[in-house]
């Protein structure tokens, strides 16, 4: 169960608002992290908690196929993004990565809401109570979530 | 089925795909650019140590976004891939005397119709000119190919833009790539897959087919496609020594949705600041003052937009307080514009030439801009930071419209 308050973006929001280029060179995850969502609000970083979740509108991700996009919303310890839409680099790397990315088109959350997210049977309870199902994931893509992200999966497939 | 759809099946040795369907394809080039050490750092992570590639003929390192390095930490990440390829016996290691990964490749003749091809670099689009499948990663999924050779694919559902009508003298590819996601909006083909048809395109040159398919990304297209045709072979037939196939789409493949475009009255456009399908006629921009002026990129760089540059700018001088920096997509690009004369006469009228390579276009190098200024740019994205400070402003244009801009010292795309 992923449990935490939202924080709210628009559309479109681009990979240099979520990690700016300008930090495209540190490898370090816990530096990467320090810079989460900069280019669109620089005190989230400061602010966000284990467990909470980036609600979005459409084509969340779009730009360049830079993995420390994801690597900084996971390491700064968001535990799901939900959007409209996904642009598909983001959302690839975002399964390898383990962060839960969740497509809901009908809904809006509010900022700072309170949501619990059951990723086995599909489903977001919302603060006033109200439960929204969400498409499955298709059966490539649970394996890697089950198994912690890409690098796992394929480390016990080589070991 | 669509010939993409071909090449996917081809690939994961299936008769047949469609749409949605999930397949393992077998990648006929992985290429890794230089932002990603993590490449590396996933691959012995999920390998055993002294695991080998799959492939080091198959296999490509291009440095071009930090290229000449600009900082230690840039140093040493390239250090290190200029390692793992000596170990690894990666053959295919472009250092920093090539240039940008999407005109190196071609020009190395390792980019032909019918392959997949897949980079760490979201505008792997481009290779769709080719008539190849090229489609952009993140890090740790092209480590998994470094392992196995393979990558999943979801079978996009493929859109279509016609384009018709006749371009008016000056008017060029990226101008109409701009009109186009103006209209259809930066989501217009999330998932899919975009195939440019039409006389407009058949008329293009390679380096302009290829900033139609290296923008399609801006919408959020997987691949892109243009069929190939006697302008692709000639191209590919001077470089490609490899053998290729041209597929066919069926004449009863159903396309997801077909738009036309009659370009014919089509004027220079521009993207202004901050999303690329902020689309506007130039000389609608109003009195906008400008501090820089970059040519270059992947979609700016290539010898048709500095010869286009150098002959608006021809025996003139840049305005008073514009700097203008113009970096040739590649090592190959230099040489030919310099042969031909083109960098003198930019240097000339007051450019700064850089080293080929990705320059300034994502912020890291080489004309990185601060606060309060604006930048005409002919690279493919306006983001807001993408060129350096949160509080810049990007406006992406045609070669043409970033020449006149550095000539007026203002957003202009014609004489004044």
């Amino acid at each position: 169960m992923i449990k935490g308050k939202t924080f709210k973006f628009g559309d479109n929001i681009d990979t240099d608002q979520i990690y700016p280029g300008r930090y495209l060179e540190l490898t370090d995850h816990q530096e990467i992290a320090e810079h989460a969502m900069e280019g669109v609000d620089p005190d989230f970083a400061d602010e966000v908690e284990t467990g909470d979740i980036v609600v979005a509108g459409s084509n969340f991700g779009c730009g360049s196929s830079r993995e420390h996009a994801v690597i900084c919303l996971k390491k700064s310890g968001v535990g799901a993004v939900i959007a409209k839409s996904f642009a598909r680099i983001f959302y690839r790397n975002a399964v390898n990565m383990a962060l839960p990315v969740i497509e809901v088109k009908d809904v809006d959350f509010k900022a700072d809401e309170k949501l619990e997210i059951d990723m086995n049977n599909a489903e977001i309870k919302r603060e006033n109570g109200s439960i929204i199902k969400f498409t499955p994931f298709p059966e490539n893509i649970l394996e890697i979530y089950e198994a912690g992200g890409v690098i796992p999966y394929y480390k016990a497939r080589h070991s | 089925m669509h010939a993409l759809w071909k090449i996917l099946a081809k690939k994961s040795g299936r008769d047949s795909v469609s749409a949605g369907e999930i397949v393992t394809a077998d990648i006929d080039l992985a290429e890794v650019n230089d932002l990603y050490l993590q490449v590396i750092k996933s691959f012995y992570e999920m390998g055993k140590e002294g695991k080998k590639v799959w492939d080091p003929d198959k296999v490509t390192f291009i440095f071009d976004h930090y290229s000449p390095t600009p900082t230690i930490k840039a140093a040493d990440n390239h250090k290190k891939m200029r390692e793992f390829c000596n170990e690894q016996n990666i053959d295919k290691l472009f250092d920093i005397n090539k240039g940008v990964c999407h005109q190196v490749m071609p020009e190395a003749g390792i980019v032909y119709p019918g392959m997949l091809l897949v980079a760490t670099d979201s505008h792997t689009t481009t290779h769709g000119a080719f008539g190849a499948f090229g489609t952009g990663v993140g890090a740790t999924d092209l480590s998994t190919i470094l392992l196995e050779g393979k990558l999943w694919f979801k079978v996009p559902e493929v859109i279509k833009i016609n384009i018709i009508g006749k371009l008016k003298p000056g008017i060029m590819a990226k101008d109409v790539i701009l009109k186009i996601l103006g209209e259809l909006g930066q989501d217009a083909a999330v998932y899919k897959a975009v195939e440019f048809t039409g006389p407009v395109v058949e008329n293009l040159q390679m380096s302009e087919r290829m900033v139609l398919c290296n923008m399609a990304v801006e919408m959020g297209a997987k691949t892109s496609y243009i069929k190939p045709d006697s302008t692709t072979r000639e191209y590919i037939d001077q470089r490609v020594n490899h053998d290729y196939t041209v597929y066919e789409t069926d004449s009863d493949f159903e396309y997801d949705e077909v738009y036309e475009f009659d370009v014919s009255d089509l004027e220079r456009v521009t993207a202004a600041p901050h999303d690329i399908d902020n689309v506007i006629n130039v000389r609608d921009a109003g009195d906008v003052k400008v501090d820089q002026v970059f040519i270059g990129t992947c979609t700016g760089g290539r010898v048709n937009d500095i010869k286009t540059a150098a002959k608006i700018l021809k025996g003139k001088k840049i305005a008073n307080g514009v700097r203008l920096i113009v970096i040739p997509a590649s090592d190959e690009v230099m040489r030919e514009a310099m042969k031909k004369g083109y960098i003198d006469t930019l240097m000339e009228s007051g450019a700064t030439i850089s080293a080929p390579g990705c320059g300034p276009c994502l912020g890291a190098h080489q004309g990185v801009i601060t606060a309060g200024e604006v930048c005409v740019s002919t690279s493919s994205r306006n983001f807001l930071g993408r060129m350096g400070s949160t509080e810049a402003e990007v406006y992406s244009a045609s070669p043409a419209t970033a020449a006149y801009s550095a000539l007026y010292g203002k957003v202009v795309g014609g004489e004044e």
